[in-house]
């Protein structure tokens, strides 16, 4: 392995072709409505595996929406309903036998808000596996999780504080060590430094690109340079007037960024609107 | 006469009077705030004066009397204690549970919003009401008699309401990130409820209880129709005995034409008004802890 403290390489160089890449999950057509308000429409694009996947677009352009249909969290919001498919490697996760629960214990999701649960670091990432029936040793998957989440020589003498006294970005390291500590296969992560400062940010960024060597990552951002710092690939969302969002353009990102197809894309990524 | 005088004339000078309008709001207010603090001052000196001499430990340990000064609260005591066993008992888990499925599990929509609000007019029904239903159901229905059971379970019945609404705002008050955390690691609904939402609900949901039991240890209305209001010498055995509580031995002795009893009535209220005042300040050290406790 390189040594951890290899600089955050433009990963990008390591993607020439994504249909060529395996592929985690395969969106066909899928629109999605809150309600009567549709906010998702016609959505198709593949993730790929062990690459980083970044979401980007203006506010409101369904970005939240298309990754919470990624583990089906989006159920959880009374009156919401999805059209089309999205498949988790090959099974229709909108299928009839789909289980949501099984599902989101092998697909890691990061928040916008840290949100750790109001008890001890270690508890905090213990939860999981206790749940899903683990039965091996606690303790080394709460260090193993904590350490990758590059989080473990801050906490290790306080594993009994309340995760809630951690700063923001340990807070959020917390939650990311929490996903990782189900074994997932992908993790989400939907704005996960939008409440956090600039070297908080900084350290996230460094180890989305570390997981990105285990882990199939897709995050949302709407900070076009973090995408283009941390993502191999990149899908960029527009809404309308109706607030209906559509993908408008998908490719490695560093073709997006430079040589973007669409004009809208060019018009978004070198600041003229959003 | 200039044009900008003309105009200037046609505002009249007013600020004064506006100012003054204010004043007489405010002392107004005053007055309304001064007038409910006066009368709640004055009730308490006078049940103090007339009650404080009564207070005494035999006063606490001692039956009814024949006798005013050989009178006591010990029935009425622990027949209070035992109602608020069988609210606690009764009300604590139907309360929470109806709270959880509503909040939890019901979708909003036509069913919740017709359930809360009658649920909410519940509440609000007058507490004899609840008498004549326990009367009708476990007194007569149910053969329980004019028992402990019976007075227990229609208090039980009139605190629910209360304590369902309460349970479902501290519900409510639970970030909803704290249930998606759980969600996102794989935890069903019932995993994520047992093991975070209530957790993080459960002072909430004591303090409203506490204050729903506070405040039904004070009824006397519908117990009034429920326990057989005569000379209750004993202690309840079980709960099919029959009891008393504080209200109504309040109540009892207030109707005497003497005034050694109105007395120790007033003595009586002060033990009430003590009981109340203590569960309630339980109450707010919950709630304060719970709010220092969280941090999200």
């Amino acid at each position: 392995m390189v040594s951890a403290m290899r600089a955050p390489e433009p990963v990008a160089e390591r993607v020439s072709d994504p249909a060529k890449l395996e592929r985690v999950f395969e969106l066909r057509g899928l629109s999605a409505w809150y309600g009567a308000a549709q906010a998702l429409r016609n959505i198709t694009f593949d993730i790929p595996k062990n690459r980083v996947t970044a979401i980007i677009g203006p506010s409101g352009c369904g970005k939240s929406t298309l990754i919470r249909c990624l583990d089906r969290m989006n159920d959880l919001i009374p009156g919401f309903r999805a059209e089309g498919h999205v498949t988790y490697h090959d099974e229709d996760i909108y299928g009839p036998a789909a289980d949501p629960v099984l599902l989101r214990r092998h697909i890691g999701m990061v928040f916008q808000k840290p949100n750790p649960f109001p008890k001890s670091v270690f508890d905090n990432v213990a939860f999981g596996p206790r749940i899903n029936g683990y039965t091996g040793n606690m303790h080394e998957v709460v260090e193993g999780s904590l350490r990758r989440a590059v989080l473990w020589d801050e906490v290790k003498d306080k594993l009994g504080a309340s995760g809630l006294a951690l700063s923001g970005g340990q807070q959020q390291r917390l939650c990311i060590a929490r996903a990782l500590a189900v074994e997932p296969d992908v993790l989400l992560m939907d704005e996960p430094c939008s409440a956090l400062d600039p070297i908080a940010t900084y350290r996230i960024e460094e180890l989305i690109t570390d997981l990105a060597r285990d882990y199939s990552i897709v995050i949302v951002t709407h900070n076009m340079q973090q995408a283009s710092r941390v993502s191999d690939l990149t899908a960029f969302l527009l809404a309308g007037e109706e607030r209906t969002g559509e993908l408008v353009e998908f490719g490695p990102t560093r073709d997006l960024f430079t040589r973007p197809a669409d004009e809208r894309t060019e018009a978004y990524i070198t600041g003229r609107f959003g | 006469m200039s044009a900008a005088v003309a105009e200037r004339m046609r505002w009249r000078p007013t600020v004064a009077g506006r100012r003054r309008s204010g004043r007489l709001f405010l002392l107004l207010c005053y007055a309304a705030t001064a007038l409910g603090i006066l009368a709640l001052v004055v009730l308490l000196a006078d049940t103090l004066i007339k009650g404080a001499p009564g207070l005494s430990w035999q006063f606490l340990t001692s039956y009814p009397s024949r006798f005013a000064e050989r009178s006591g609260l010990l029935a009425a005591l622990v027949g209070t204690f035992y109602v608020a066993v069988i609210v606690v008992a009764v009300a604590f888990p139907i309360g929470i549970a109806s709270a959880v499925w509503l909040e939890e599990y019901v979708s909003p929509g036509p069913l919740r919003r017709i359930l809360e609000t009658n649920i909410g007019n519940l509440a609000g029904v007058p507490s004899i009401i609840y008498g004549m239903l326990g009367l009708a159901v476990f007194v007569r229905a149910l053969s329980l008699q004019r028992s402990l059971l019976a007075g227990g379970l229609t208090i039980a019945i009139l605190v629910l309401p209360i304590v369902i609404i309460n349970a479902q705002e501290a519900l409510r008050a639970v970030p909803s990130g704290l249930r998606h955390a759980s969600f996102a690691l794989g935890a069903t609904r019932w995993e994520t409820i047992r093991h975070h939402v209530l957790p993080a609900a459960l002072p909430g949901i004591l303090t409203g209880t506490i204050l729903a039991l506070s405040r039904a240890i004070g009824e006397a209305a519908p117990i009034i129709l429920i326990s057989s209001i005569a000379f209750i010498a004993f202690l309840p055995d079980s709960l099919l005995d029959s009891f008393t509580i504080l209200p109504i031995q309040i109540f009892i002795w207030v109707s005497k034409p003497q005034a050694a009893f109105h007395a120790i009535a007033a003595s009586a209220i002060i033990v009430l008004l003590v009981m109340l005042l203590t569960m309630n300040a339980v109450a707010i050290v919950l709630r304060d802890r719970a709010r220092r406790g969280v941090g999200w």
